[in-house]
C-alpha cells in the first residue's frame, strides 16, 4: 500500500516544486521507494501465497473492494517499476522552463498507478489503475513530445487503448455479473460461462492487452509514439507500461477466461511470431534510432507474448523474466540514443559513427546493453529468451524456428546500430561528442551491472515467482 | 583450480578492459600473457590429474530452474576437454606473447588484450562446460569475441562489414544449435553429457530424433566451422589482425564445431545418416576451398580458404566415425596452421602491412626466422613425410579408405590442390626477386624475438607433432597415444579398429608421399625458376576469374538471402506497416471524424432552432402517448 | 366532492388557464429573439405550471403540490438572478440582447 500511496503523495508535492527541487522531491520519493521495496523483499514470503493483502471495503453494494496484494509476479513487476522510475527521473533533466515540476509530478503518479496495476486484486481497482497509468503518459508525450504532429499522435495513442481498455471493462463487468455482482478476484473466478460467452469476454481482454503490448497487428500506434515521445515518455512506455498488457494476459485473462482463450490460443500464438519476425524485417533497414529500437521492442514482446499464450511453467517464467529484462534493456537503450541525440542532435545513424574513438566508456556500457538485447549468454536477455523459445519449442516445435529467426534478425539489426554509430569514421555531428558524465555513467552502470548479474545468476528471480507461477497454471 | 583456471582470462579481460588504457602497454601485456600461462600451467597440472584419476566434475550453482528443468552452472573436465585447454592455453600463450610484438604500435593495444583474454575465457567455457547449454554459452561468446577482434580497426567500414558476417553466419548456425539442444530437452529431459549419452546408448529412442538432433546439431558447428554453405564469413574474417586469424580462426575456434561433434560422438555414432551429411559436407568444403585457394592472391586468403579446406577433412574424418583420428588433424592443424598465420604475420609486419603476394618474393634472405618456420609449417600442410601435417592426414586418408576407395580419391585430390596452392604461395612469397616499393625494401626487417620465439615453438611443434598419434604400425608402444588417450571417455561408443592390413597401409601412404613429392617439384620449377608468377586480375580467362571470385558465392548469398531481406523490410514498412495496417487503424477513426462532420451542422449554436426541436420533439411524444 | 375557493370557477377552469399560459410562454420564446423576453416567458412557463400544482392539490387535498410550488418559485427567483446577472455581463461585451448573436458555442 504504502508503494502506492508515496509516489502518489509525493507526485502532488512535487506538482508544486519547482525546477531543481521537483528534481529532488522526486528522487527523494523514487529512492525511498527503492528502499521500501527492499524491505519488502526482505519480508518477502516466495510461497506463493499473497504477501502483505490489504482489503477495504469501497463500494459494497457492487462488489467492489479496495483490494491490494503481492505475490511473486506483482512482486517482481513491482520491483522493476521502482527501479526503472528511478533509474528514468535520475537519469532525466529537466529545468523550470520545462515545468519541471510537473514532468516529475507526472512520472511519480504514473508510477503509483503501475504498482497499482501489478497489485490489485480486484477487477474494478485493476481498471482503474489501468486507466490512471495512461493519463501521465498521455500528458508526457502531449507536452514534451517532439515533432509538428504530436498532438495527432499522442491522441491516436490514447483513443486506440482506451478503445482497448474499455472492451476490457466490459469484459469485466459481465464477469462480474456472472460472479455474483463481485469484482473480487477469486470470486471472478466462480463465473460460469459457455464456450461463446467466454469467447467474446477472452476476445475483450485480448484487444486491450493486445493493444498494450502490443502484438501484431494492433501495433502501429507504438513506432510513431516512440519516436515522437520524449526519451522518458518513451522509457516508461518500453520499458514499464507494456508489461501491463502482459501482466494482464497472465493475472486476468487466461486464468479467468481458460476456456475462451483456449480457442484461439494457436491464432494468438502465430500473430505474435509473425509480429517477431516482422517487426524485426521492418528494424533491419530503419535509419531512425528510435524507430529501430521501437520495432525491436515489438519484435522481443512478440516473443513474450508467444510465450505467455503458450502458458506452460517454462512459458510465463521465461515470459516473467523476459519482462523484467526487456524493461531494464529497453530503458538503456533509450537512455544511451537520447546521449547520442543530445550531444549529435541527430537520430539519423548514417549521420552518425565514430562514437567509440571520443567516448569509450559509453561506447563499452552501449555495447553491454546492446548484447543484453540480442541475448547473448550471460546477459539477461539470453535467460528469457531460451526458456520462451523453449516454451513455444514444447508447443509447436516448427514455431520456434520461425520465432528463433530473431536469434538471428536482431543481431542484425543491433550490429548494424553498433556498427553505423559507434564504429566507423568519426563524421561531422560526433566530432566533439563529450564521453559520459557521471550521471549518466552511474546510470547506465547500473543497467550494465544488471545485464550482466541476472545473465550470469537468474536464479534468484526465478525463484520469486516460481510458486506464484505455479499457483495460477494449476 | 578448474574455476581458477577459467577465471584467470576473465581477470585479464577485466583488468585490460578497465584500466588498460591507463597502463604502459608492458604490463598490459604482461597481464594479457600472464594470465593466460597460468591458465596453461593450472591446466597441465590439470592434464596430469586427469591422467591419474579420470575425469573430474565440478558444479558452480544451479544456472537455471525450472519445473523439472534444471540446468547446472557445472564443469566437466575429461580426456577429451583437457586436451583441448592444452591446446587453446598453450597456443592461446603463444600468440598473446606474439601480440605484443605485433600490435606494439596499435593504439588500442590494452582494448585488444582484452579481447583475446575474453576469448580464451569464452574458449575454456565452451570446452569445459559439462552440458550444452554452457558449450553455448562459450559457443556464443566466442563467436562475439571474433566479432569483436575481426572489427578490430573500427575505422574501416569493411572489417566491420566483415566481423558483422561473421556474428550473423555464426548465429545461423547458433539457431541449429540451440534447436537442437532443445529437441535433446524434449527427447531426453536433460542436457547434462553423461545422462544424455547413457540415455542415448539405452537404445530406447527413435533414430529419427537422434538423427534430427544430430543434424541440428551440425548445422551449428557448420556455422561455427566454417563449412559449406555457411563457410563465406572465414575468408572475410581476415580483415581482424594477424594474431586473431591464427588465435580464434585458425587453431582454436573454428575447431569448435569438430569438439562438439567429438563430444556427441554416442549421438553421431547412432544415427548414421547424419554421418554421411557430415562426411560429404566436409568434404565438399575441402575441395571447394581448396579450388578457390588456389586463385588467391592475399596471403592470409589464402590460408583461411586452406583453414576452410583443412576443417572440412576434419569433419571427413568425422564422418566415417574416425573421431580421434579427426582430434588428431585438429591438434596438428592448431600448431601448422597457427605458425603459418603467425609467420604471415611476420611478413606482413617486414612489408609495412602489404598482403598482396605479387607484390613480394625474395624475402628469404631477409626474413631468416620467418622462412625457415614458415617452410616447416608449409611442409606440414601439404602432408610432407614425418612432418606432424602428414601423420594426421594420412590417418585420415587411410580411415576414409576403408570406408570408400572413391571418397579417398576425392580427398586425396583435395590434399593435392592443398599442397599446390601452399607451396604457390610459398615460392612467391620468399623466393625470386622482390617485386615491392623502394620504401618497403628499405624497411624490411625481421621481426622481434617476441615475434620469433612464439614461431620458433611453433615450428618445433609442427616438425615433431605427429609422435602423439604414430600409426599403429610403428608399434603398439609408441603409437595412437592420443587414440588411448580419448578412449579413455567413459560412454564412448566403441569405435571400431583399423582393418586395414599393414601392406595396404603402406601402400597408401607411399601413395600420398609420392604425390607430395611431385607436387613440390612441379612447384618449385613452375614457380620459382619460370619465375611464373600470378597474374594481373584482369589478365585472367573466365574459368580463373570465377575462381578468382570465389565462384561468386558471396554475390548468389546477397542475391538470395540479402536482397530479399532489404526488400521484405522495405515492403513491410512502407507498404503493409504505414499503408494497410495503419490505414486501417486511422481508417476507423476517421470514419468517426466524417460522421461528425456531417452531424455537426446540427448543432448550429441556435437557441431558438434547439427550442422549436425539443417542443417538436415533445409534440411527438406526447402525440404517441394520446393516441 | 371538489372544495372550491372561488364559486363558479372549476378545476376544468384553471387547467385551461394554465395551458393557455403555458402556450404563450413556448410560443414567445419560440418566436422573441429578446433575451430578457425570453427569460420572462420562461417565467410565464413556470408560472403556468406553478398554477396547475396549487390547483391539483386543492383538487387532491394534498399539500404536497404547495409545497412543489414553493420549491419552484425559489428555483425560478434564483434563475431569474443568475440569468439576467448572464444577460447584464453578456450584453456589456456584445451590446445587444439578441439571442442569435450568441452561437459562438456551436461546433
Amino acid at each position: 500500500m504504502e508503494l502506492i500511496l508515496l509516489p502518489f503523495i509525493a507526485a502532488f508535492i512535487t506538482f508544486m516544486a519547482k525546477g531543481k527541487t521537483a528534481k529532488l522531491v522526486a528522487i527523494l520519493s523514487a529512492s525511498f521507494q527503492l528502499v521500501l521495496t527492499a524491505i519488502m523483499l526482505f519480508k518477502f514470503n516466495a510461497a506463493g501465497n499473497t504477501n502483505f493483502e490489504l482489503n477495504y471495503p469501497w463500494i459494497p453494494q457492487m462488489g467492489i473492494n479496495f483490494r491490494i496484494g503481492f505475490d511473486g509476479i506483482s512482486m517482481m513487476l513491482a520491483i522493476l517499476t521502482n527501479i526503472l522510475s528511478f533509474l528514468i527521473i535520475f537519469s532525466s533533466n529537466r529545468d523550470e522552463n520545462d515545468r519541471a515540476g510537473l514532468f516529475y509530478g507526472l512520472i511519480l503518479l504514473m508510477q503509483s498507478a503501475l504498482i497499482g496495476v501489478f497489485t490489485s486484486l480486484n477487477g474494478f481497482v485493476f481498471y482503474l489503475f489501468w486507466e490512471l497509468a495512461l493519463i501521465p503518459i498521455y500528458l508526457i508525450c502531449g507536452i514534451w513530445g517532439e515533432g509538428s504532429n504530436k498532438i495527432q499522435i499522442t491522441l491516436k495513442f490514447f483513443i486506440y487503448t482506451f478503445a482497448g481498455s474499455l472492451l476490457m471493462l466490459a469484459s469485466l463487468i459481465y464477469l462480474a455479473a456472472h460472479a455474483n455482482g463481485s469484482f473480487d478476484y477469486e470470486a471472478l473466478f466462480q463465473a460460469q460461462l459457455s464456450d461463446a460467452e467466454s469467447l467474446l469476454v477472452a476476445l475483450g481482454f485480448f484487444i486491450a492487452f493486445a493493444i498494450k503490448m502490443p502484438v501484431f497487428p494492433f501495433h502501429t500506434w507504438q513506432p510513431q509514439t516512440y519516436t515522437m515521445a520524449p526519451a522518458q515518455g518513451s522509457m516508461l512506455l518500453s520499458g514499464i507500461m507494456l508489461k501491463m498488457g502482459v501482466y494482464g494476459v497472465i493475472r486476468w485473462m487466461i486464468p479467468l477466461v481458460p476456456k475462451g482463450v483456449i480457442q484461439f490460443q494457436s491464432t494468438i500464438i502465430i500473430l505474435a511470431i509473425i509480429g517477431i519476425v516482422y517487426g524485426a524485417i521492418i528494424a533491419i533497414r530503419q535509419n531512425d534510432l528510435k524507430k529501430i529500437i521501437a520495432y525491436s521492442s515489438f519484435s522481443h514482446v512478440g516473443l513474450i507474448a508467444a510465450g505467455a499464450f503458450v502458458f506452460s511453467l517454462q512459458g510465463i517464467q521465461g515470459s516473467m523474466i523476459q519482462m523484467f529484462c526487456h524493461g531494464i534493456n529497453i530503458v538503456g537503450l533509450f537512455f544511451a540514443i537520447d546521449i547520442i541525440e543530445k550531444r549529435t542532435g541527430t537520430r539519423d545513424i548514417k549521420e552518425l559513427g565514430g562514437i567509440v574513438s571520443s567516448a569509450p566508456r559509453f561506447a563499452i556500457l552501449f555495447m553491454v546493453v546492446l548484447l543484453g538485447s540480442v541475448a547473448v549468454p550471460l546477459t539477461n536477455g539470453f535467460i528469457g529468451e531460451f526458456l520462451l523459445l523453449k516454451a513455444v519449442f514444447d508447443y509447436q516445435a516448427i514455431l520456434a524456428l520461425v520465432a528463433g529467426l530473431t536469434v538471428i534478425f536482431c543481431a542484425v539489426y543491433m550490429l548494424r546500430i553498433y556498427q553505423l554509430a559507434i564504429f566507423g569514421e568519426v563524421k561531422e555531428k560526433t566530432t566533439n561528442f563529450e564521453d559520459l558524465n557521471w550521471m549518466e555513467f552511474t546510470t547506465l552502470g547500473i543497467i550494465g551491472i544488471l545485464v550482466l548479474a541476472i545473465g550470469v545468476y537468474p536464479q534468484w528471480l526465478l525463484n520469486l515467482t516460481e510458486a506464484s507461477v505455479m499457483n495460477l497454471i494449476k | 583450480m578448474i574455476l581458477l583456471i577459467i577465471l584467470l582470462p576473465l581477470i585479464g579481460f577485466a583488468l585490460n578492459g578497465i584500466m588498460g588504457n591507463k597502463l604502459p602497454k608492458s604490463i598490459v601485456g604482461i597481464i594479457g600473457s600472464g594470465a593466460v600461462l597460468g591458465s596453461f600451467i593450472l591446466t597441465c597440472i590439470l592434464f596430469n590429474q586427469v591422467a591419474n584419476t579420470g575425469a573430474i566434475e565440478y558444479s558452480l550453482f544451479q544456472w537455471i530452474s525450472i519445473g523439472n528443468m534444471q540446468i547446472e552452472f557445472s564443469f566437466l573436465v575429461d580426456q577429451l576437454s583437457v586436451w583441448m585447454m592444452t591446446i587453446i592455453t598453450g597456443i592461446g600463450f603463444l600468440i598473446h606473447v606474439y601480440s605484443i610484438g605485433y600490435m606494439h604500435d596499435d593504439e588500442g593495444f590494452s582494448r585488444f588484450f582484452a579481447y583475446l583474454n575474453l576469448f580464451i575465457f569464452s574458449m575454456l567455457l565452451l570446452v569445459m562446460g559439462s552440458n550444452y547449454l554452457i558449450l553455448f554459452i562459450g559457443w556464443e561468446g566466442v563467436g562475439l569475441c571474433s566479432y569483436l577482434l575481426i572489427g578490430f580497426w573500427y575505422k574501416n567500414v569493411a572489417y566491420g562489414h566483415a566481423a558483422r558476417k561473421a556474428f550473423i553466419m555464426n548465429r545461423i548456425g547458433d539457431l541449429g544449435l540451440l534447436l537442437g539442444i532443445f529437441l535433446m530437452f524434449d527427447t531426453f529431459g536433460t542436457i547434462q553429457y553423461k545422462e544424455v549419452f547413457e540415455f542415448a546408448s539405452s537404445g530406447s529412442y527413435s533414430t529419427e530424433r537422434l538423427t534430427l538432433i544430430t543434424l541440428l546439431l551440425f548445422v551449428g558447428a557448420m556455422g561455427k566451422s566454417a563449412q559449406i554453405p555457411l563457410y563465406t564469413w572465414l575468408p572475410d574474417a581476415m580483415a581482424g589482425p594477424t594474431p586473431v586469424s591464427a588465435l580464434i580462426h585458425a587453431a582454436t575456434m573454428v575447431t569448435a564445431g569438430i569438439y562438439l561433434i567429438v563430444r556427441s560422438k554416442v549421438l553421431y555414432t547412432l544415427s548414421p545418416t547424419t554421418l554421411d551429411v557430415v562426411l560429404y559436407v566436409g568434404l565438399a568444403t575441402s575441395l571447394f576451398a581448396a579450388f578457390i585457394g588456389l586463385r588467391q592472391n592475399d596471403i592470409k586468403k589464402v590460408l583461411a580458404y586452406s583453414t576452410v579446406s583443412q576443417l572440412g577433412l576434419m569433419f571427413v574424418a568425422l564422418g566415417v566415425g574416425a573421431y580421434s583420428s579427426g582430434m588428431f588433424h585438429v591438434t596438428t592443424h592448431a600448431f601448422f596452421k597457427a605458425l603459418l598465420f603467425l609467420g604471415a604475420g611476420s611478413v606482413i609486419h617486414a612489408m609495412s602491412g602489404e598482403q598482396d603476394i605479387r607484390k613480394m618474393g625474395g624475402l628469404k634472405g631477409t626474413l631468416k626466422i620467418t622462412h625457415i618456420t614458415f617452410l616447416i609449417g608449409t611442409l606440414a600442410i601439404i602432408g610432407f613425410p614425418l612432418f606432424s601435417g602428414f601423420f594426421s592426414k594420412d590417418e585420415i586418408l587411410a580411415k576414409v579408405f576403408e570406408h570408400s576407395p572413391i571418397l579417398w580419391a576425392v580427398a586425396l585430390f583435395s590434399s593435392f590442390i592443398t599442397g599446390v596452392y601452399m607451396l604457390r604461395m610459398y615460392f612467391v612469397t620468399f623466393w625470386g626477386s622482390f617485386r615491392g616499393t623502394e620504401d618497403q625494401k628499405h624497411h624490411l626487417h625481421e621481426s622481434p624475438i617476441s615475434m620469433t620465439f612464439p614461431l620458433m615453438v611453433l615450428a618445433v611443434l609442427s616438425l615433431v607433432g605427429g609422435i602423439i598419434n604414430l600409426p599403429h604400425l610403428m608399434g603398439h608402444s609408441v603409437s595412437e597415444k592420443l587414440h588411448h588417450w580419448l578412449s579413455q571417455i567413459k560412454d564412448v561408443a566403441v569405435e571400431h579398429h583399423a582393418a586395414l592390413s599393414v601392406d595396404m597401409e603402406l601402400m597408401l601412404m607411399g601413395i600420398a608421399i609420392v604425390m607430395v613429392l611431385c607436387t613440390l617439384v612441379a612447384c618449385y620449377i613452375i614457380y620459382n625458376k619460370k619465375e611464373n608468377l600470378p597474374v594481373e586480375d584482369y589478365k585472367q580467362n573466365s574459368l580463373a576469374s570465377f575462381i578468382g571470385n570465389k565462384f561468386y558465392v558471396d554475390e548468389l548469398y546477397h542475391r538470395i538471402f540479402v536482397r530479399p531481406t532489404e526488400i521484405a523490410s522495405n515492403l513491410f514498412y512502407k507498404i503493409i506497416d504505414v499503408s494497410i495496417i495503419d490505414g486501417i487503424v486511422n481508417g476507423i477513426g476517421n470514419i468517426a471524424v466524417n460522421v461528425s462532420k456531417v452531424i455537426r451542422f446540427i448543432q448550429n449554436g441556435n437557441i431558438e432552432f434547439y427550442f422549436l426541436a425539443m417542443v417538436l420533439a415533445i409534440v411527438v411524444i406526447l402525440s404517441r402517448f394520446i393516441f | 366532492m371538489q372544495l372550491l375557493l372561488i364559486p363558479g370557477i372549476t378545476q376544468e377552469h384553471y387547467l385551461w388557464l394554465s395551458a393557455i399560459l403555458f402556450s404563450i410562454g413556448v410560443t414567445g420564446v419560440l418566436i422573441r429573439r429578446n433575451a430578457i423576453i425570453l427569460l420572462m416567458c420562461i417565467e410565464l412557463m413556470l408560472n403556468a405550471v406553478n398554477l396547475l400544482f396549487a390547483a391539483f392539490s386543492t383538487y387532491l387535498s394534498d399539500s404536497n403540490g404547495q409545497i412543489f410550488v414553493f420549491f419552484i418559485m425559489v428555483v425560478a427567483a434564483a434563475e431569474a438572478a443568475v440569468g439576467l446577472a448572464i444577460l447584464i455581463l453578456t450584453y456589456r461585451n456584445s451590446r445587444t440582447t439578441e439571442v442569435t448573436y450568441w452561437d459562438k458555442l456551436k461546433w
